[in-house]
């Protein structure tokens, strides 16, 4: 049927525009009418119009207005919103910096372990054993959970008086009264650690599919050149390993500096305001307090954060390619 | 690779299953012991006394909280998202993957674009947007708005560029129009693809946590994970319920994941070399 509608009378009308030797804009080659590759599109074009594009410019747009949801008047102030986050006499300027601390501190601590550990199995996970795939299955298990189950999981399992983490560790003759949930550094310690037991999986799993990519013969060479396990590590894997490492720093960094739901449940923010992170002072402040004009010029700051240290990344990662 | 794996491998090998799979069996056995024992030191690690009580308050007894209700919100919400999401990416993703138009790369471009945005920026202003669409408290704030991200569009993209094109040729020559050919050759080619991102898109709605809980606000109307946070109530929390509601949340998922383990750890590790 579409076949028949072609207007430049190719007998069969498929094959026959390989590669844009057409001018653009013409019949779509086998595919019929010119509007059918935009008909296809117009379902997934409309939700991300109105759902990320319009949204994108909306948040630029509130964040210039004092907008108070609960409000009728939001009047544009201009830059102020933004002007006060730099001005220390603001109301938000101390909650604001001390979450944008707080995300850096937990970006800082738990980074590290979220890039090596994974690392670590997956190169343990790459080697040849039996059963191979059933704890690559388990040990990626936690990961399909959601953060409030594992939330809720591990303030129960870390609690200081009855927990089950200070009872094994007492049981083991360890000191069995840490504060895991209510005193610094232990909070930290805490979120860092139910991050990495709870998305090392994930981290592992990319690692795997790059280790597979390289090949055999570099390591059978570096063992008949008897190098040891380190140099094989320093100077095969990790070269080796190099557009992987970038994806995983840099979404690892990201995925930190997102956090939310661990401290939201685990330890309320506390103790003090140590945890509260910035996506936390942003939602408190945007969607629970209404005050979103504020809370819109945080999130872009915190974007801008975001998307310098990303830029960082990629230059400092790629750099020594060449 | 030719070393033979030793007894400390296999340690090392249990050790990590225990970590990884101990804490989840613990507050599983939690969710049958009695409050007090819940919270006895040093702790009991099998209940003493077991007892279905958690279940019974979590099921029958707390008419504040539905959590059979927010079971069924969260399935709905899952399912009718996963669905959507299905829909609207591979038919984008087709078009990206095999038709020539007019913006083509400019449309890929700016969809690609917003993969490097982070998802918080929109918080506000989809709250907004909603309150005008009249979807706060209403189940389409959960299912909607997350199917316009970059990612599925791009995953069947993807998968569809590597998907030979003899199949639909024929079956275009054989006068099938374009949505014909999408729907009964390319759709039945590209099942593994469908499940992974269905399962995928299912899992993340599933498990969403920062959205329902400001977008929600009627206690019938909650997910799970909205819920079950709001159990931690104001007064000493009844960890054995938590438990029980915890392990309520988990089950579905993790039984899923056994099935389809696969396909989810395939489409993890491919985001990774090909992103």
């Amino acid at each position: 049927m579409a076949v028949t509608t072609q207007p430049t009378g190719f007998s069969s009308g498929a094959e026959a525009a390989p590669g844009g030797r057409r001018s653009r804009g013409a019949p779509a080659g086998i595919h019929g009418s010119p509007w059918t590759p935009y008909l296809f599109l117009a379902p997934f074009l409309l939700l991300f119009l109105t759902f990320v594009v319009l949204p994108g410019i909306l948040g630029i747009w509130i964040s210039l207005h004092d907008w108070d949801f609960l409000l009728p008047n939001k009047p544009f102030i201009g830059t102020q919103n933004y002007a006060d986050l730099l001005d220390s006499e603001s109301p938000q300027f101390e909650p604001f910096w001390s979450g944008m601390k707080a995300t850096g501190l937990f970006v800082l601590i738990s980074v590290p372990f979220l890039v090596v550990l994974p690392l670590l199995l997956a190169i343990l996970l790459n080697r040849r054993f039996p059963g191979r795939t059933f704890f690559r299955a388990l040990y990626f298990a936690p990961f399909v959970l959601g953060v409030a189950v594992v939330g809720l999981m591990w303030r129960y399992l870390l609690d200081p008086s009855f927990g089950m983490v200070n009872g094994v560790l007492g049981a083991l003759g360890l000191p069995d009264d840490t504060p895991w949930t209510t005193a610094q550094p232990w909070a930290w310690i805490s979120l860092a650690g139910v991050t990495v037991w709870w998305t090392m999986g994930f981290n592992a799993v990319i690692y795997l599919a790059g280790l597979a990519d390289i090949p055999a013969e570099h390591y059978e060479a570096a063992d008949i050149d008897g190098a040891s396990a380190w140099q094989k590590l320093r100077f095969i894997t990790i070269p080796g390993l190099r557009p992987v490492l970038v994806f995983i720093v840099v979404t690892t960094i990201l995925a930190s500096a997102n956090m939310f739901g661990q401290s939201y449940l685990i330890t309320k923010g506390g103790p003090g305001d140590s945890t509260r992170t910035a996506i936390m002072e942003i939602t408190d402040l945007g969607l629970s307090q209404y005050r979103m004009g504020q809370a819109s010029a945080m999130s872009y700051v915190l974007a801008v954060f975001l998307a310098l240290i990303s830029l960082v990344n990629f230059w400092a990662l790629r750099e020594k390619k060449s | 690779m030719r070393r033979r794996n030793g007894p400390l491998f296999w340690l090392g090998m249990g050790a990590l299953s225990l970590i990884f799979v101990g804490p989840l069996l613990l507050i599983f056995l939690t969710s049958f012991k009695s409050q007090s024992e819940a919270r006895t030191v040093p702790p009991t690690y099998l209940p003493q006394e077991p007892t279905l009580r958690a279940y019974d308050v979590l099921f029958f007894q707390d008419a504040a909280s539905p959590v059979l209700r927010w079971f069924a919100n969260s399935m709905a919400a899952a399912t009718m998202h996963a669905l959507l999401v299905l829909f609207v990416c591979s038919l984008a993703g087709y078009a990206l993957a095999r038709m020539e138009f007019r913006f083509k790369n400019a449309i890929f471009s700016a969809i690609i674009l917003t993969l490097f945005v982070p998802g918080f920026i929109f918080l506000m202003p989809n709250f907004l947007l909603l309150d005008k669409l009249g979807w706060l408290d209403q189940i389409w704030a959960l299912v909607v708005p997350g199917a316009a991200g970059a990612f599925g569009v791009f995953f069947m993209r993807q998968f569809f560029l590597g998907l030979p094109k003899e199949l639909e040729e024929s079956a275009r020559l054989d006068g099938a129009g374009a949505f014909r050919t999408w729907w009964s050759i390319v759709l039945p080619n590209a099942r593994p693809a469908l499940v992974t991102l269905g399962v995928l898109s299912f899992l993340a709605n599933w498990n969403d946590f920062i959205w329902p809980i400001y977008v929600l606000f009627s206690p019938e109307r909650l997910t799970l994970p909205a819920g079950l946070s709001r159990l931690q109530g104001a007064y000493t929390i009844d960890y054995p319920v938590v438990m029980a509601g915890a392990m309520l949340a988990a089950i579905p998922v993790l039984a899923l994941y056994v099935f389809v383990q696969r396909y989810v750890i395939e489409g993890v590790a491919n985001s990774g070399v090909k992103g």
